[in-house]
This record gives C-alpha cells, structure tokens and sequence, in this order.
C-alpha cells in the first residue's frame, strides 16, 4: 500500500465530485416531482391514470440502469433525425443530459412507490381529526397528510437518495468524468487498480456519510413527538417535604 | 462419518491426480479484448475472431503449448495480468515506455499507424497531410510540423479516442486545448457516437479505422490526416508479459521471428488488415 500514492489519487479524484453530487442531485430533485406525480396517479382511483404508472414503475424498477443508460445513449442516437425534426437531439446529443434523464426516470420509479406507502401509512383517524377541524383539500393535504408522509417516507426516501449518489458511478461508460470515471482513467495509466478504487470508495463513503447525517437531522426536525421532553429541574423544596 | 471421510479422500486423491495431469501439459492462458475490430473481436456467432487470435493460435502451435484465449476488458487488462488472471495479453496493445514500467513485451508482430476518421461532409474531411506518413521517433520535427496544420481545423471540435490508449496520448500531448477530447472505454462506443453525430472525429489506429469503414453504416466517412507512428505512440503492438517471465517471453520472441520470417504475419494483416503491418526491424 502506497500512501503516497493514494493521496494524490485523492487529490485527482475529489475533482469527480461536483459531477458526482451534480448529476445525483439534478436526478433526485427531478426525480421526485415525477415520483409526486406517478404517486398521485397511482393513488387517483382511476384506471387510466392508475394503469400507465403501474406500467411506467415495473417497466424501469424491472431493468437494470446500466441497461436503460445505455438503451438511452446509444439508443436514441441511431434516431437522430427524428429527434432533430423534434428538436430534442441538442438534449441528446450531450452524454450529461443523457445521464440525468436516465438517472431521473429510474430514481422517479422507486421514489414513487416510497411516496405512495408514506401517503398511504397516514392514519385515518389524524385525517377524520382534520376534517372535524374544518380542514379540506389542499389545506388538509398540506397542513396535515403531507407532513406525515414525509415522515415516514424519510427513512426509505434517504436510502434512495444514497442510491442514487451511488448510481452515478454508471454515468461513467457515457464518457462522463465523474469519480468513477477519473478513478477507471487514473487505473489505465498507472495499473494499480486496489488502490484507486479503496480511495474512490473511500470518496462516496464520506459524501454518503455527510448525507445521511442530513438526512437523520431532517428526520429528527420533523419528529419533534418522538424527541424526550426537556428536562424539567425537580423543584428544591419538594425535597425538603 | 467413515462414509463422508472416505468420500472425502477420493474426492482429495482425484483432485490430486487432475492437478498433476494439468501440469504435464503446458497451457498458456491469453487475454484479447474482444471489441477492437478486425485485431480482435466477438463474431456473429459470440465467438472471438480477428487477426491476434489466428495468430495466438499460430504461436501456440510453434511455442508446442495449449492455448485458452479469453475476453477481458481493456482498462483492466494490465492489472488483471499482474494479479495472474492470464499470462499474457494480445489485444492490439502497443509497446510503450510507460507499460514497460509495469509489464514485459515479446515482439513487436505488428506496426500500423494512426488516424483520424471524419463525415465526407464535414469539413474535416479537407484536413491537409492525408497519405503522408512519419515516424514521431526519428521525424519528429517534421511530425509535428504536420500535426501542427491540421490542428486549427480541429478548434471548437470534439474529438473521441479510446481510453488509456496510445491515442489518447497522442490527443493529450498535441490537442488538448484546441479540441474537446472525449474518452471512451472502446473503439465501438466511440465509433457509435461519430455516427449518431455527437462527436465530430475518431482518432484512432489505421487498421481499427478500415475494419470500420468497411461497415455499410460507414459508407459516407472518410479516413484522413497523416499517418504517424514512433514516438510516443509506441515502437508497434506486441505480447504482454509479467516481469521476470524471461522463458515464456523467449519462447514468444521466438515464435514471432519465425512468424515474420516465413510471412505467416504478412498473410495475415493483408486477411485482417487488407494491408500489411509486419514490423521492420
């Protein structure tokens, strides 16, 4: 183990992560409001919506990304001229759009599922409480079912964004010089394969570490019933009683 | 539990006896890439082909040991043969200064230069030094005075080589900075994208670019540029070996020699290669 070596394979790969964290949040934040939608399809009661989410959610939770990446990439780029009568081939013709458009459509499949069981976990009583106050609607959806899916979305909703961070690493095969591939390029010119991929592990350990401290921060903002009541000073003289 | 112990030393003793068997006949294990047309490739029918593995075949014969020829991909096919995967790599893999730190080459079997694959259309097409030749290594002025003229054509242009090649090095050294240069794990990826427009050249080796050419999907591209060799692209493509494996690579130089001298190697470049890439020595 060289560790000389392995710090400036640090030095070289810390320059992968702005695209790393870039590509993983532009999927995640896309990828959610796209979950929130298929979410309120699935939810809706109506076949027409229900059935093209089903649909939409087996068809990308039942492929691998690698797979869809690809098809997207390489894919779409033998219909270019449709895509250019279109006008999407300058969004397809660039390997970055490429892979947040496949990484969007793929996070947005299993966020919709963690949102749709957070909607569904909220107790009906909390909601017939609600009603019983007045509220309805969008002011029922916001002040008291969404706050509550959340909740107990968070837990499961974290672990996909981890995912994701990780899934980024596969951007790396459309020419993307994310940590991984600067990793992959810093092993064909020097051959030592254990100890650039130790330290670009090493690299999406600590991202994902920082996250998941967010992530337990947010969750620990949003369960105030859960924390311990403060400390309340026993009063002195009941002691002398 | 005297069955199991007993059927446990049988199972033992013919372990054994098979890993002696194994040691009488000497096989050579050899890894190609299996995607760099017509070097070496994965056929119609998921077998591999192509020139490096007719002529592993052949070597085989004269070295008069068993050959198992197996894919394996480029970017970690220097690590896999130090951690002993295979004893040896033929997958178009150029002798350089930099590889010779970590591994050993018997050969040179081949020496083909380098070029640029561009649209008919673009205006690329047009680059001067087309069906000139030099050798980096003992031309080097005048090399890089014919780089020099064409690399104004390539500004603002985007360029794809394949990664941690002799190309990309090449693209690194002399247009960085003029063109974007985008790497790729194999030729076909990069192959794939100049078709569906996202980059406007391939820079790559001559032989890779007329496999390429010869598809019907490649009939309005067009190879252009100098053809370079020498230097920093390396003193031709040869066997790599561990270090320290002095016998295998005696064994391999021998091969190769005959190979070169009775125009096995010739007849085979002008099958794969349409021309010949025998090294001179």
């Amino acid at each position: 183990m060289d560790f000389a070596f392995m710090r400036d394979a640090f030095l070289t790969l810390i320059g992968g992560v702005p695209l790393t964290l870039n590509l993983a949040f532009m999927a995640v934040g896309l990828g959610a409001i796209l979950a929130m939608l298929l979410a309120l399809m699935r939810m809706s009661g109506l076949k027409v919506l229900d059935w093209p989410a089903q649909a939409y959610v087996f068809v990308f939770r039942g492929t691998p990304l690698l797979v869809q990446i690809f098809l997207i990439y390489y894919g779409l780029g033998q219909f270019r001229p449709t895509l250019q009568e279109w006008g999407l081939w300058v969004f397809f013709r660039e390997p970055y759009w490429c892979a947040v458009f496949a990484l969007t459509l793929n996070t947005a499949a299993y966020a919709s599922e963690i949102i749709r069981g957070g909607l569904q976990s909220v107790p009906y009583n909390q909601v017939e409480a609600a009603r019983a106050c007045g509220m309805s609607g969008i002011l029922l959806f916001r002040r008291v079912i969404f706050p509550i899916a959340v909740r107990q979305a968070l837990p499961a909703y974290g672990s996909e964004i981890i995912l994701m961070v990780k899934a980024t690493s596969l951007a790396s095969i459309i020419t993307m010089m994310e940590v991984t591939g600067l990793a992959a390029k810093l092993i064909s010119q020097t051959f030592r394969a254990v100890e650039v991929f130790i330290v670009a592990g090493l690299i999406y350990l600590i991202l994902n570490f920082i996250i998941t401290r967010i992530i337990m921060a947010i969750e620990w903002w949003l369960s105030p019933h859960l924390r311990r009541p403060p400390a309340v000073e026993p009063r002195l003289e009941a002691a002398h009683v | 539990m005297k069955f199991v112990k007993t059927v446990g030393l049988a199972l033992l003793g013919s372990a054994l006896a098979m890993g002696g068997a194994a040691a009488q006949e000497k096989t050579v294990k050899i890894a190609t890439e299996g995607a760099y047309a017509p070097w070496n490739f994965t056929g119609a029918g998921g077998k591999l082909e192509g020139f490096e593995i007719d002529l592993a075949n052949d070597l085989c014969g004269r070295m008069k040991v068993k050959c198992e020829i197996v894919a394996q991909d480029w970017d970690g096919i220097i690590p896999a043969l130090t951690s002993k995967k295979y004893d040896a790599i033929m997958a178009g893999m150029s002798i350089t200064d930099e590889r010779k730190k970590t591994i050993d080459f018997a050969g040179p079997y081949a020496n083909s230069p380098n070029g640029l694959l561009v649209a008919k259309s673009s205006d690329l097409a047009k680059i001067p030094g087309t069906g000139q030749a030099f050798n980096l290594g003992s031309q080097q002025a005048a090399a890089e005075k014919a780089i020099e003229a064409y690399k104004p054509m390539l500004k603002g242009k985007t360029v794809g080589v394949q990664t941690s090649t002799i190309h990309s090095n090449f693209a690194d050294k002399y247009l960085k900075g003029t063109a974007e240069i985008r790497e790729y794990k194999t030729t076909e990826a990069h192959d794939l994208d100049l078709a569906a427009g996202r980059i406007d050249a391939v820079l790559a080796d001559s032989t890779n670019i007329i496999g390429t050419l010869e598809k019907p999907e490649f009939k309005d591209y067009v190879m252009v540029g100098p053809s370079i060799t020498g230097g920093l692209l390396g003193a031709g493509v040869g066997v790599g070996l561990r270090k320290g494996e002095t016998e295998l690579k005696k064994s391999f130089d021998d091969a190769i020699q005959a190979a070169i001298k009775d125009g096995t190697i010739k007849k085979l470049s002008e099958k794969w290669f349409k021309i010949d890439t025998t090294p001179r020595s």
